[in-house]
């Protein structure tokens, strides 16, 4: 072992003198080998590019290259041919249009679940309390749209509540909610939970009890057409493994 | 006819003609691309539901709308800076012709700083119980935003182009600044006028960076066609493609109305 460390360090001293192209041998004797793209949903941004980071850290000889979007953008990439070898979706239903189009390899993992939160601007102007102030006449409420998950998941917690909404703007990303929220332009808005807590002092959060009648749950698969199959394999074991639960937990994600 | 030994100059190389072929090609093959994608089978029911038409009927009205106020604004502008000299003109021209160049994004986060609820106006204007944002007009400022700058450089260039020489003689013969303005200046760039509004439109029409950033999305009030477009995207491709075409139509419409109007040569300036 200590002399693969000055065989080392004489390979990184001559790169950098010499500018050669020095190719360091890897330290452990890790099996794992090659490069993959992960596709996930736009909410797992700060979570996934932690995690892929501590992947590359244990598995030196692995790169982890991150495209996050939409998921149902992710998926219409992924069926056009996106060179993709893990997607991790925000909701079954885009999950399922996947493996409808046979293109995973072996079955979805669940690996975190996500709740709504109502999210008010700092000092909470309009005095949101409960969910059934959103209902006030004249509270600015913004939702997102129901063919979107986070809009579906809001008309279900308004139908569990007994609550007509009436939002103001229904929007087609959950970012788009929070934007409106964290610039005042609205009262209120129903985010997830791990927004509210993502945006720091942006905005403030406030739970509800009928939130638990739309939980969203994230599944992830490694892909059919991974050039690096057993890499991708060991991706998702590790997001569903306890690391990837530490992480995700620490964001406010649920456990699934 | 030309004979065979006659050689006809064309004035263009055949390797420019073939590199001219390959990039109408890269335009016109993606239109081509979502043509074959269109369910004709569903298509009339497609783009007649009520929340498409709803949305073509307020991308319509908005966009209408927004190139009055163009024309209201612009054509003033657009003389004051052909015809006057004043220091920082340059400068300032630079500026109005600013949203031509801006990610409309960007746009829509400065009028939200602007005509927001918290904004430098918006915050007045909210205690006058005037709210701009969510409301129709939240869309039409974003569309005049961004399009007014292409009434502007296209009857500017329409006026330099045409020169004072009318109307210096219209002013010696006792004509006052109004009456020239209105009898020669103005008749001059009519077609420049009309090509210039009708480009307007068609940016209007296609706005979407600044409403989404501004003006929110809901059905009737706020979400225009390419808001409609991008929603419908996330559920049902199909209507997302249909509208798409829908719109596509409407822009060939309004592009060869522009060349009717007989100012292309004006329109090189802005194209």
């Amino acid at each position: 072992m200590r002399r693969l460390g000055i065989v080392l360090v004489a390979v990184l001293a001559l790169s950098g003198c010499a500018a050669q192209p020095a190719t360091a041998p890897t330290a452990s004797a890790d099996a794992l080998e090659g490069s993959i793209t992960v596709f996930a949903a736009a909410s797992l941004t700060a979570t996934f590019t932690d995690l892929a980071a501590q992947f590359e850290a244990e598995h030196p000889g692995v790169t982890v290259d991150l495209n996050f979007a939409g998921s149902s953008d992710l998926v219409t990439q992924i069926t056009e041919g996106a060179p993709a070898d893990v997607f991790a979706s925000a909701d079954t239903k885009n999950m399922t249009k996947l493996t409808d189009a046979a293109l995973n390899a072996g079955d979805p993992v669940d690996f975190a679940t996500n709740v709504l939160e109502i999210a008010v601007p700092p000092g909470n102007p309009a005095g949101i309390e409960t969910f059934a102030d959103l209902a006030g006449p004249a509270v600015k409420l913004v939702t997102c749209a129901p063919a979107v998950p986070c809009g579906a998941a809001a008309v279900a917690v308004a139908k569990a509540a007994g609550v007509t909404l009436a939002p103001v703007s229904e929007e087609s990303a959950v970012t788009d909610v929070l934007g409106k929220v964290t610039s005042g332009e609205a009262d209120a808005g129903l985010v997830y939970v791990t927004d509210v807590i993502g945006a720091g002092d942006a905005v403030e959060g406030i739970e509800f009890d009928e939130a638990a009648e739309a939980v969203n749950t994230y599944p992830v698969v490694a892909l059919r057409d991974s050039a690096a199959p057993d890499v991708a394999a060991a991706f998702v074991a590790f997001v569903a493994g306890a690391a990837g639960q530490k992480v995700l937990a620490a964001a406010g994600f649920g456990a699934p | 006819m030309t004979g065979p030994t006659a050689v006809r100059y064309a004035g263009v190389p055949r390797w420019v003609v073939a590199v001219a072929a390959l990039g109408a090609l890269f335009v016109l093959l993606p239109l081509a691309a979502m043509v074959t994608r269109v369910n004709w089978g569903q298509f009339v029911p497609l783009v007649t539901s009520e929340a498409s038409v709803s949305a073509l009927l307020l991308s319509l009205r908005t966009s209408l709308a927004a190139t009055a106020l163009c024309i209201v604004f612009g054509v003033p502008m657009a003389l004051v800076l052909a015809r006057s000299q004043f220091r920082g003109q340059k400068v300032l021209r630079s500026l109005v012709l600013l949203p031509l160049v801006l990610p409309p994004v960007v746009g829509g986060i400065a009028l939200l700083y602007t005509f927001g609820r918290r904004g430098l106006i918006g915050q007045s204007l909210d205690a006058f119980g005037v709210s701009i944002a969510f409301s129709t007009t939240a869309v039409v400022l974003a569309q005049t935003f961004v399009a007014l700058p292409f009434l502007v450089l296209s009857l500017e260039g329409a006026l330099r182009t045409v020169g004072t020489r009318y109307e210096a003689v219209g002013a010696t013969l006792g004509a006052g600044p109004t009456t020239v303005l209105r009898r020669i200046t103005m008749p001059l760039v009519l077609p420049a006028l009309v090509s210039g509004s009708v480009l307007s439109f068609a940016r209007a029409l296609g706005e979407f960076g600044a409403t989404l950033t501004f003006a929110g999305s809901l059905q009737g009030t706020t979400r225009t066609l390419p808001l409609e477009i991008y929603l419908q995207r996330e559920t049902s491709p199909d209507t997302a493609v249909a509208l798409s075409l829908l719109l596509v139509v409407v822009a060939v419409v309004v592009v060869s109305i522009a060349h009717q109007a007989g100012s292309t040569r004006y329109l090189r300036g802005v194209l």
